[in-house]
């Protein structure tokens, strides 16, 4: 029999609602597993034993009761670091915020607690979720499970890393530019970026307010739309969230995709794409066609510049989202005379290298004088961005790609070069800047043994047909490979 | 296009960012990079394409007038740097407000 | 030179929500610091702003009801600049679509009427207060400050005119209007003193119909007549400057209350670039032709249509129409005083005189009278009847004023009520005629100029409580017939 570690979030639930196991078990054999692999891994800033003790407590009891248990009762979950918690340390992966404990909790962590999973830490990621590897946190970078030299990808690495390593069979992440989808790639899991407006905004510590969104990591499919469907709704908190009731998730999620019209992205194919990669997403291609789906190539000029977009648009939000971290209302406070000599200093001690890279360029972005260049461009993108897609949908239910062009590298091989780190998420930010949602799922292991993600990306609001497809791949190439730990 | 030192000091005042002078030298060299890069791209659009703030076409989303419960004065302070009579303490403001 | 001011003004008015713009604090002035806020208005990290209807349906009618046009299509926007004061370090406000455009507010000073062109009307959100701790309290000498967030976050309308305005009375005229237009709709408690509002004035100076000169602002102008004062030294001292000479510098300016003084802020060098671009936190605004209909139709009564009903209805004169209809809460005291049965003209001269003063006097509002309309409107009824004269009548107003007691009693007790018994009457004209020998030989020898001395006597002898046409007559008579 399996260790307990190494059970899905579906199985956890089922046996922990059978009795055959208890919740504080599932949360000690977790709780264990993060304290042996923490010292290499690094997935976690603040690891929350206590807290999964104490809500696997009340879910045991609460069965003990006889009463019925939510869908994801005793299920371990790792929740990246950028979501408040009540009373829990909440950092952003910044120093700024090294002693923020916020007076209050976001909509999705009082979903998560109903939803009965057991919080088992805050999740490490690149500060204030910039960046591609997690190189950015002011705790250390996560190390892949796959391969420890290497980086987990980012900014959501913490959690994927995480439930790569079977520390939680879930997590929890943000997605403002790939953030959930390329670490999920990365690490060899499944992660998804639902939406806009779909999961609520509340209290996740913003990066760029128009983009992020926060979502599900899992080891299998199902366990991804079981956990999409705890935070998924409308939150009245959130001006952006989507009134639209939440489809059940599991519904029709073997329905298959024999008809399915399906669109290779042939921006994705460029020769930046490493061999294995290509490789990779070529068998997936060949995969989905057996299963009936009619795959076609399709051209999105706008993909290429996606890119230049996004790194005009989310400097800009972020430059004003940050803002508040001044040392006046809480987090770090530097020493100065005045109020904005401590302003400057406590930024300038509290912020690293690539968020001070941001916040300039996105202040330069919005400046007098500059607006209509940057900025004003940069949404006008934006919309050719909307318009290829929706050109593209006329013909197609979904499109693919690889979600990364590369597999998981060196831990400091990229560091100096901000371009070339840019370019991990080339494939990804187009869906965010059009608010759809998509979804990175394993595809197999690369020339060099490092895992590969595919990339579904659908219309607003196709969750449901991106899980569906995704299963429905998932189950004809059978379980994705875990890595040697 | 290539930022000049004095560009990214008043960025940098904008931003509130006390950088060193090592700092300013490679934000200058990167953001020109970058920048550069950027505009290559963005030459695409032309004034004819309108400009995306909001993905979504979702408007009119309000709140009603009503109070609510706050938090507890302890409370909100609890994050404070520093704290003094209820209030927010901060260094000397030089400077008035807009 | 003969130059000629041109003003525009800025006008910030917070509105009266039960909660503020984006969060549910109540907005109730007092209370202990910080007290009143929540993570959303803190700007703690991670939370979220949710626009208040109320107070987006209160801006569009102070649109409305400034004629303007309430914008299809409208947007929050981000103004950001470091301040303490504001938690997020940007302001959420309104930018190039702001909710209202385009209106108009007349003004009528001294009979000359000037249309001020409104440019727009926007909504924003207000700062939090700070505290200088220092040996004088002023910011400029502190040792350091404390902040208080519990003002941080409630809804504040901007309304910004067209410079269109040309003096100091006519600034002042239409912060007036503006207020009781405000006053009117109901969507502010408009007490400058409380700080709910308060105006900015762009100035400068030019030759008639000539280029506008150098622009200056005048900020944070926290009462009506602290626009007349700051505005009329600021004209002397620009008009001073030109007429010498000498440059003026585009800058900002602070009026100093206490000096009556403008004093530089800072230069237009120092000024901000507050690199506005769309809050991606909040939605657009589409006000449909229905929604702006039914807040138009809900418009009430407003000053300038309320002004001329009053006049037509109660043949009250221009400036008895503006002085009885300058508030709702005043045009109610009128209406209610006319509805206990006084005559619209004499409720009016009332109100202009005794009441105001004595309002004035007690510094509180008319909504705190102590004399109620149908308190007045029966003191009105006694004088008309002739039971007190109208100086006895402005006495019993001062002690029921005072006492909040009806005048009916105040007379009563007092032994007030007009002597009109012709028998009392002839007793005090003898005495008075009796010791007052030598006036009545001058009187009867032609001196009639001495017969008003004679009348105050005789109503010195009745302790005032005398009708003085029944005195002027008896006396008269008495007089001319040699009688006693
Ligand atoms: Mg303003
Ligand atoms: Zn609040």
């Amino acid at each position: 029999m399996s260790e307990l570690w190494q059970l899905s979030a579906t199985e956890i639930a089922m046996r922990i609602a059978n009795g055959e196991i208890s919740a504080v078990e599932v949360a000690e054999a977790h709780n264990a597993r993060i304290e042996a692999l923490e010292p290499e891994i690094n997935a976690f800033i603040t690891p929350t034993p206590d807290i999964a003790r104490a809500q696997a407590k009340a879910i045991d009891e609460r069965r003990a009761t006889g009463a019925p248990l939510p869908p994801l009762a005793g299920v371990p979950l790792a929740l990246k670091d950028v979501i408040c918690v009540d009373g829990v340390r909440t950092t952003a992966g910044s120093r700024i915020l090294d002693a923020y404990v916020p007076p209050y909790s976001g909509t999705v962590v009082h979903m998560l607690a109903d939803a009965g999973t057991l919080l088992v830490g805050k999740a490490n990621m690149d500060e204030f979720a910039m960046g591609s590897s997690t190189e950015n946190s002011a705790y250390g970078v996560t190390k892949n499970p796959w391969d420890l030299a290497r980086v987990p990808g980012g900014s959501s690495g913490g959690s994927a890393a995480a439930v790569a390593a079977g520390m939680a069979p879930i997590g929890i992440g943000t997605d403002t530019g790939g953030s959930i989808r390329q670490p999920a790639s990365l690490c060899g899991v499944v992660g998804m970026k639902p939406t806009y407006g779909r999961v609520s905004r509340y209290g996740l510590i913003a990066f760029a307010s128009s983009l992020d969104q926060i979502g599900p990591f899992a080891r299998n499919v199902r366990d991804t739309a079981l956990l999409l469907n705890a935070i998924a709704g409308h939150d009245p908190k959130d001006s952006t969230s989507i009134p639209d009731p939440v489809p059940q998730y599991l519904d029709g999620l073997d329905a298959g995709i024999d008809g399915l019209r399906i669109g290779i992205v042939k921006e994705s194919l460029s020769e930046g794409t490493q061999p294995g990669v290509a490789g990779r997403f070529k068998d997936a291609i060949e995969t989905l066609t057996s299963l009936g789906g009619e795959v076609e190539e399709v051209s999105l000029p706008s993909f290429a510049h996606a890119l230049s977009a996004y790194y005009l648009i989310a400097p800009a939000e972020c430059s004003s989202n940050l803002a508040r971290y001044d040392g006046v209302r809480y987090g770090m406070r530097a020493d100065a005379p005045t109020v904005s000599e401590m302003n400057a200093r406590t930024r300038a001690q509290g912020f690293g290298d690539e968020v001070k890279r941001r916040v300039m360029l996105g202040t330069y972005a919005l400046s007098a004088g500059y607006y209509d260049a940057y900025y004003g461009k940069a949404q006008k993108v934006r919309t050719l961005v909307i318009r290829d897609f929706d050109e593209a949908y006329q013909k197609f239910d979904i499109l693919v790609s690889p979600t990364s062009p590369t597999t998981a590298f060196k831990i400091g091989e990229k560091a100096d070069d901000p371009l070339a780190m840019y370019l991990n998420d080339l494939f990804t930010i187009p869906s965010n800047l059009a608010g759809a949602p998509a979804i990175s799922i394993p595809c197999g292991l690369a020339e060099d043994g490092l895992p590969v993600g595919l990339q579904i990306m659908g219309p607003l609001l196709s969750e449901s047909l991106l899980l569906r497809a995704a299963f429905a791949y998932e189950s004809a190439r059978g379980p994705a490979e875990r890595p040697p730990l | 296009m290539a930022l000049t030192k004095e560009q990214v000091l008043h960025v940098a005042k904008l931003a509130r960012l006390a950088l060193s002078d090592d700092e300013i030298e490679k934000f200058q060299r990167q953001l020109s990079v970058i920048l550069d890069h950027a505009e290559k791209v963005m030459a695409l659009a032309d004034d004819g394409v309108p400009a995306t703030a909001h993905a979504l076409p979702l408007s009119n989303v309000f709140r009603e007038d009503v109070a609510e419960p706050c938090l507890p004065q302890d409370k909100a302070l609890s994050t404070a740097p520093e704290s003094e009579q209820g209030r927010f303490k901060v260094p000397r403001i030089m400077e008035d407000p807009t | 030179m003969n130059y000629e001011a041109v003003i525009g003004l800025e006008c910030h008015v917070e509105l009266n929500t039960e909660s503020k713009m984006f969060c549910g604090c109540p907005t109730t002035f007092g209370g202990e610091p910080n007290t009143r806020t929540c993570p959303v208005c803190l700007g703690e990290p991670g939370s979220l702003p949710v626009p208040n209807r109320r107070a987006v349906e209160s801006t569009m009618m102070i649109g409305l009801a400034l004629g303007c046009r309430v914008a299809p299509h409208s947007l929050f926007h981000r103004k950001n600049y470091f301040y303490p004061d504001m938690p997020k370090n940007y302001q959420i406000s309104q930018y190039d679509l702001p909710l209202c455009i385009g209106g108009r507010l007349d003004v009528e000073v001294a009979g000359t009427k000037t249309t001020v062109g409104i440019t727009r009307v926007h909504l924003e959100e207000d700062t939090g207060k700070s505290l200088h701790i220092g040996t004088t309290g002023r910011i400029s000498e502190a040792k350091y400050s404390l902040v208080d967030y519990n003002r941080a976050g409630i809804p504040l309308v901007e309304v910004v005119s067209e410079p269109d305005i040309r003096s100091a009375a006519e600034a002042q005229r239409y912060v007036a209007e503006l207020r009781s237009i405000l006053e009117a709709l109901g969507v502010s408690d408009v007490r400058m003193e409380e700080g709910s509002m308060r105006c900015d004035a762009n100035i400068s100076m030019r030759e008639p119909g000539g280029e506008f000169g150098t622009k200056v602002e005048i900020k944070n102008l926290n009462s009506i007549r602290s626009v007349g004062r700051a505005l009329t030294f600021e004209i002397e001292r620009q008009r001073k400057a030109l007429e010498a000479g000498q440059a003026l510098l585009q800058e900002t300016r602070h009026f100093d209350e206490s000096s009556g003084v403008t004093k530089t802020l800072r230069s237009k060098e120092e000024a901000f670039d507050y690199r506005y671009f769309p809050e991606p936190d909040l939605l657009p605004i589409s006000a449909t032709a229905d929604w702006v209909s039914a807040l138009e139709s809900s418009l009430p009564e407003l000053p300038q249509a309320r002004r001329a009903r009053l006049a037509a209805e109660h043949g009250l004169s221009v400036e008895q129409a503006h002085a009885v209809g300058a508030s709702v809460a005043s045009t109610g005291y009128f209406e209610g005083t006319v509805a206990a049965g006084a005559n619209g003209r004499d409720a009016a001269v009332w109100m202009a005189g005794e009441l105001g003063r004595a309002l004035n006097n007690a510094g509180v509002g008319i909504q705190d009278a102590r004399v109620s309309p149908a308190q007045l409107a029966d003191l009105i009824r006694l004088v008309g009847a002739e039971t007190v004269n109208l100086n006895t009548a402005k006495r019993v107003f001062q002690m029921a004023f005072e006492s909040g007691d009806d005048p009916g009693v105040i007379i009563g007790r007092e032994g007030m009520a007009q002597v009109s018994d012709e028998g009392a009457l002839a007793t005090a004209i003898a005495a008075v005629v009796a010791s007052n020998a030598t006036e009545v030989e001058r009187f009867r020898a032609g001196e009639e100029k001495v017969f008003g001395f004679l009348v105050g006597q005789v109503m010195r002898e009745t302790k005032g409580k005398a009708n003085p046409a029944l005195v002027n007559d008896l006396l008269r008579k008495v007089l001319t017939t040699g009688g006693a």
